[in-house]
């Protein structure tokens, strides 16, 4: 297992160089003197001194290979340089204010997707073809066609509007500070409630389909037979035989998918007006505040490569052929 | 073979496809839908920019069906008119991507090796990035314009298309036809374009067909954020954008161009999927793993 870990580990590595040189390459990516390209209608602070900061931050006037070294050396000590805004805050500080409640986010909208995803999953490969099957087919379906921003407009309409049950931005309500501890609690909750529905239902589709696949395929075995019979009842053939092994490939997948969920807080986070990685991330491209684009990528991306790894890792741990298999190739 | 070659061979795919009447019935609306942005011109009851102050935010009427927008500009209008540029991103980014996908997957499935290695690290390290991110992070850098939206969506989608084209050479290369036309001194650029690739080339359809609502999305949500598509076009994710703003009063700004998106995702997924099972079923898993829309 230590040898899998190790495996993985160093594999990451070179990626993680990758993500650094990807994103300093992005920069180079405009046509022409990237930094005249600034004036764009978009550009909210195009100044002369913002060419000026970027220059001199990027060094642009050196040769290639020199501006990403010096620049590496900085990231390497995460060292994002400062925000154009007139605060010039460190970009460092700004996403590290932001980053917890992107964190919370995606880590309730996963455990969510789980909670629902593998019981459907479960209950429509049992029943293929029964109504229950198809009733959740065609949700995968409409689920994979309605775009997330949609989705938030509606339920803002029905349930910020016409029902005004909740709130439809920000995390707190303006008197949040003067109620008692438990009502404060349930102001900040029902904040979170109409993003986290959003962010939920389109991962939903995808992963009660990955159960049913996964599940098909293992109830197929021929231990699942056995299983059955020697007689024990369906519910432990499936609620254990079955479900423990279909749940391996879903392992991954979930891991797979982390930089589908992060992506998503983007659009999620700028319609609820939630202060998160997603949110920063486009109000920076709005007022071409680069440190902080170039930064937010990269750490946005670093972290989907450490939560990866974790995936591989738990499926080494839950899946013993994995990690056999990666000292095999190694000999 | 799940390739189109040969007339029989498609007949067989028909064949199996039309009795999908779920895809028969998406690949209709998915016809209907390009007609409609074609003729949008024609069809258009009214000019899709022209402003008129007497009619702001005027509710569906027998004039204009779907309402106006905050400047009075016809809703139906612009639905109509954003399919246009909704299709034409889909189409042309799915190209680059496939392009793109094409090339780097045969030059990896083919060469093997250290191109493999470099490539596939390559394929690794792009999907390390959340879509959006990258997207938004490279939209900072240029002009907003169509093309640059299409070359952008297209220049960060190829990875599928890449992975799918490689594992197609990987087994297609030990069949004894690949052997027996490099044994027989076929250059390499004979066996990849003239044995190999055209025997490749069902999944990437597929693939194609599933890439084309997943580009239509991400331009919408870019668009919606006001980081898309620019007026004055009209595409269905910069109507949603106007209609945000006017959300409590002006319902049909917010559903129609919704609507929009919905069926039109939902057509091409349902085709795509019949496509794909009329060719070839084992298909079913590979594609559908590399196909998933990606944010």
């Amino acid at each position: 297992m230590a040898l899998f870990a190790l495996r993985r580990f160093l594999l990451a590595i070179p990626l993680l160089i990758g993500i650094t040189f990807v994103s300093f390459l992005v920069i180079h990516l405009a046509p022409g003197e990237p930094v005249e390209v600034q004036t764009g209608d978009l550009s909210v602070q195009s100044t002369a001194q913002a060419r000026q900061a970027l220059r001199e931050l990027y060094g642009l006037d050196k040769p290639f290979h020199v501006q990403y070294w010096k620049w590496l050396t900085r990231v390497v000590q995460l060292d994002f340089g400062r925000s154009f805004q007139p605060d010039g805050r460190p970009v460092l500080t700004k996403i590290g204010e932001r980053l917890p409640i992107t964190l919370l986010l995606n880590a309730v909208e996963m455990l969510l997707i789980m909670a629902v995803a593998v019981p459907i999953g479960v209950l429509s490969a049992t029943r293929q073809y029964s109504l229950f099957d198809k009733v959740t087919t065609i949700f995968v379906f409409v689920g994979f066609a309605t775009p997330d921003f949609w989705l938030a407009l509606l339920l803002m309409i029905l349930f910020g509007v016409q029902l005004g049950w909740l709130p439809i931005s920000g995390l707190r309500s303006l008197n949040s500070e003067y109620l008692a501890f438990w009502p404060q609690q349930w102001d900040f909750i029902s904040h979170l409630i109409l993003p986290v529905v959003v962010a939920t239902f389109g991962g939903l589709a995808g992963f009660s389909r990955y159960m049913r696949q996964s599940m098909l395929e293992v109830v197929r075995q021929d231990y699942i037979q056995t299983a059955r019979a020697k007689g024990l009842p369906e519910q432990i053939v499936i609620g254990k035989h079955a479900l423990r092994n279909a749940l391996l490939p879903v392992v991954t997948i979930l891991g797979l998918s982390l930089p589908g969920l992060i992506g998503g807080s983007v659009i999620v986070e700028s319609i609820f007006a939630i202060p998160g990685m997603g949110q920063l991330m486009v109000q920076a491209v709005f007022s071409r505040d680069y440190p902080l684009i170039m930064g937010n990528l990269v750490i946005v991306a670093g972290l989907t490569l450490v939560a990866n790894l974790c995936a591989d890792l738990a499926y080494g741990i839950v899946d013993p052929r994995i990690r056999m298999a990666a000292r095999r190739r190694r000999r | 073979m799940p390739a189109l070659r040969g007339r029989s061979e498609f007949r067989v795919f028909w064949r199996t496809f039309k009795r999908n009447r779920l895809a028969v019935c998406a690949g209709i609306v998915v016809g209907i839908l390009v007609a409609l942005a074609v003729l949008a011109p024609v069809l258009a009851p009214w000019d899709p920019n022209k402003p008129d102050t007497r009619r702001i935010l005027a509710g569906p009427s027998a004039s204009h069906w779907l309402g106006t927008d905050q400047l009075g500009r016809d809703v139906l209008a612009r639905v109509l008119y954003g399919a246009r540029i909704s299709l034409a991103v889909g189409f042309i980014s799915v190209g680059i991507a496939a392009v793109i996908g094409i090339i780097l997957g045969s030059a990896a499935g083919y060469h093997g090796g250290l191109a493999d290695a470099v490539i596939m690290r390559l394929v690794d390290l792009m999907l390390v990035f959340p879509r959006f991110f990258l997207l938004l992070a490279v939209l900072a850098f240029l002009q907003p314009s169509i093309w640059t939206i299409m070359a952008v969506i297209g220049v960060t989608g190829w990875m599928g298309v890449a992975r799918l084209v490689r594992a197609e050479f990987l087994t297609l290369k030990e069949r004894e036809f690949v052997i027996w036309s490099e044994s027989v001194g076929a250059s390499a650029s004979r066996v990849i374009f003239r044995h190999i690739l055209p025997n490749a080339m069902a999944p990437v359809l597929v693939a194609m067909t599933l890439g084309i609502p997943a580009a239509i999305l991400t331009e919408s949500g870019l668009s919606f954020l006001g980081l898309g598509v620019q007026p004055p076009y009209a595409t269905w994710g910069n109507i949603l954008n106007d209609g945000k703003d006017s959300i409590e009063i002006a319902w049909w700004m917010t559903v129609y161009p919704g609507l929009a998106i919905l069926v039109t995702v939902l057509s091409y997924n349902l085709l795509g999927e019949g496509i794909r099972d009329a060719l070839d079923p084992r298909l079913r898993q590979a594609v559908s793993r590399f196909a998933r829309p990606q944010r």
